[in-house]
């Protein structure tokens, strides 16, 4: 028999998926537009020069690390989604060598040191967001107010969590929440915030703060990408609709953290148990950005759904010991990045059963 | 082996913080300068090399069954030497190094060497190995110390070297974990250029 009539039978996988690293890595980028324009548009146009300093120095140190190992894989855009969220991770009046640091530790040292795309095993933008934040504390804090806000000059722009951490330092019983705490000390919120907030009152007869729309808006100082809940909300569901990530690490992490902030947090208010202010929390600093973008990512997150769990009730439990007791305001990159170290682990235990050994088990 | 490779082989080939990875955590502790680093490097050397001296002299004597607890004993006689004379004549040092002067006698490199050389070897060997391990040990650690320094303080010994702030990470922990690691790398790339 010659060799022409065998059969041609190739390893698996025989079935092929459409997406590639680089049409996913581009989806995730489109996903993350809306958010990142309403970043441009409130912070002033400085922002979109951090955003692009930060790509383009990703994609450059990219470029090198896979030169030097006679490489090329700039093109399947996961630099530029690694610069994209380093520069969303950044403050709005940031140094601009800040960025750049934070790409060059991101891209050399988290993620070629380790050999590159896949290989690495912590998400590379939340390293060098965390690299740089240790390291250039002042820089790192460079807030703005945004423009949607009209305050009268020498008005703090300090994050709400970052005034929430502050002025709790030397509470004394003036409030009894985190919104009145913010309001007593008299924390800027914008107009409109307040007409959509006494809208709900008059009209839904709910009451929702002006600071809590302010934060689902995204009328708050913060880091670029991450003040606006909504549109990075409508991003998260573009990319579940495309099943580029699965419900259960955002839905676990937010779920567990809200549920946690809703148990524990009004303790810290002088108020009993089941006090707190979930929603505030939810939609404040970087959790959606990062329970949707960051902890999602494909490279540094476990495998299984059980798995997936898991990691999103663990990330939700760590962002909420951080915030509420932890010296530092935010917590969703730390929390994130001690969960990616604990991913190795979770795919180890958190396996599917292998078909037919449940079935063994009952006949013998 | 010849006395000069004996030497020779604490600083590249056999380096005990690149290549056994002994003695990390002073290593990776209390370089968070250059000099500190040094100092700590050459407190190590002296006790390396006189204990070496003193194990391969005495070995004869001592029961294999408690040759540790013997070990140790002599260790901490000249640990105790250079915590006394440090802190009367080099205060700040002392100062900066704190309580790893005293953790030498558990530097399981000095315990290493004496287990591992100066036990089986004659004493003009065992010097000549804790002088090239000492030696070896204090340029790894200078090392670090300075990559640490210039990196994190933007100072190296002390002088300026650039103004501004440096990455501070670099003079915290993790620095201490990412400077090693490359220098292990470089070690090795090193180390294969030699062979």
């Amino acid at each position: 028999m010659s060799e022409q009539n065998l059969f041609l039978v190739e390893s698996s996988p025989q079935i092929r998926h459409r997406d590639s690293t680089s049409s996913i890595m581009w989806q995730v980028s489109i996903a993350l537009m809306p958010a990142g324009i309403w970043g441009i548009w409130v912070f002033g146009i400085r922002s979109l020069l951090v955003i692009a300093v930060s790509i383009a120095s990703a994609v450059g140190f990219e470029y090198l690390a896979a030169r030097s190992m006679k490489r090329s894989t700039v093109s399947d855009g996961s630099a530029f989604l690694t610069g994209l969220l380093i520069g969303y991770n950044m403050p709005p009046l940031v140094p601009l060598f800040i960025p750049v640091a934070a790409s060059a530790f991101a891209i050399l040292v988290v993620k070629w040191a380790f050999g590159g795309l896949g290989a690495n095993w912590m998400n590379p933008a939340l390293a060098g967001r965390v690299f740089v934040f240790f390291s250039w504390t002042s820089g790192m804090n460079a807030w703005k107010l945004p423009r949607t806000i009209q305050a009268a000059d020498g008005v703090s722009s300090a994050t709400v969590l970052g005034s929430l951490k502050t002025l709790l330092m030397d509470f004394s019983g003036e409030a009894s929440s985190a919104v009145g705490m913010l309001r007593y000390h008299e924390y800027p919120a914008s107009a409109i915030g307040q007409q959509i907030s006494s809208w709900f009152d008059r009209v839904m007869q709910m009451r929702i703060s002006a600071y809590t729309v302010d934060l689902a808006v995204g009328n708050v100082p913060g880091s670029i990408g991450e003040v606006s809940a909504v549109l990075l909300i409508i991003g998260g569901i573009y990319l579940l609709a495309k099943n580029i990530i699965t419900w259960e690490i955002p839905v676990t992490y937010i779920l567990s953290f809200a549920l946690l902030i809703w148990a524990f947090d009004g303790l810290r208010f002088g108020q009993g148990l089941f006090s707190g202010d979930a929603a505030f929390h939810v939609l404040s600093g970087g959790l959606m950005l990062g329970a949707l973008f960051m902890a999602t990512d494909m490279v540094t997150s476990p495998v299984t759904r059980k798995g997936m769990i898991v990691y999103g009730i663990g990330a939700g439990m760590l962002t909420f010991l951080i915030r509420v007791y932890g010296s530092l305001p935010e917590g969703v990159s730390m929390a994130i990045i001690i969960m990616n170290i604990f991913v190795p682990m979770i795919n180890r235990y958190m396996q599917p059963k292998v078909y037919g050994t449940a079935a063994r088990r009952g006949s013998a | 082996m010849g006395q000069l490779q004996n030497f020779s082989k604490g600083f590249i080939r056999e380096n005990p913080v690149f290549i056994l990875l002994l003695g990390l955590c002073p290593a990776l502790g209390v370089t968070t300068s250059a000099f500190n680093g040094l100092g700590m490097g050459l407190a190590t050397t002296f006790v390396l090399v006189s204990s070496n001296t003193v194990v391969s002299l005495i070995k004869n004597f001592i029961p294999s069954k408690v040759r540790i607890p013997c070990f140790i004993v002599v260790i901490a006689s000249f640990v105790t030497i250079v915590d006394l004379v440090m802190e009367a004549f080099l205060p700040a040092l002392f100062e900066s190094l704190g309580l790893f002067i005293p953790l030498i006698v558990v530097n399981c490199l000095v315990m290493g060497r004496a287990e591992a050389f100066a036990s089986k070897n004659n004493t003009g060997s065992a010097i000549v190995d804790g002088l090239g391990m000492g030696l070896g040990f204090s340029f790894a650690l200078t090392l670090l110390g300075g990559v640490r320094e210039i990196l994190g303080a933007g100072e190296f010994f002390g002088m300026t070297l650039f103004p501004g702030d440096g990455m501070l990470v670099f003079v915290l922990a993790p620095g201490a974990f990412i400077g090693l690691g490359y220098l292990v790398a470089l070690n090795n790339i090193v180390k294969k250029k030699l062979d």
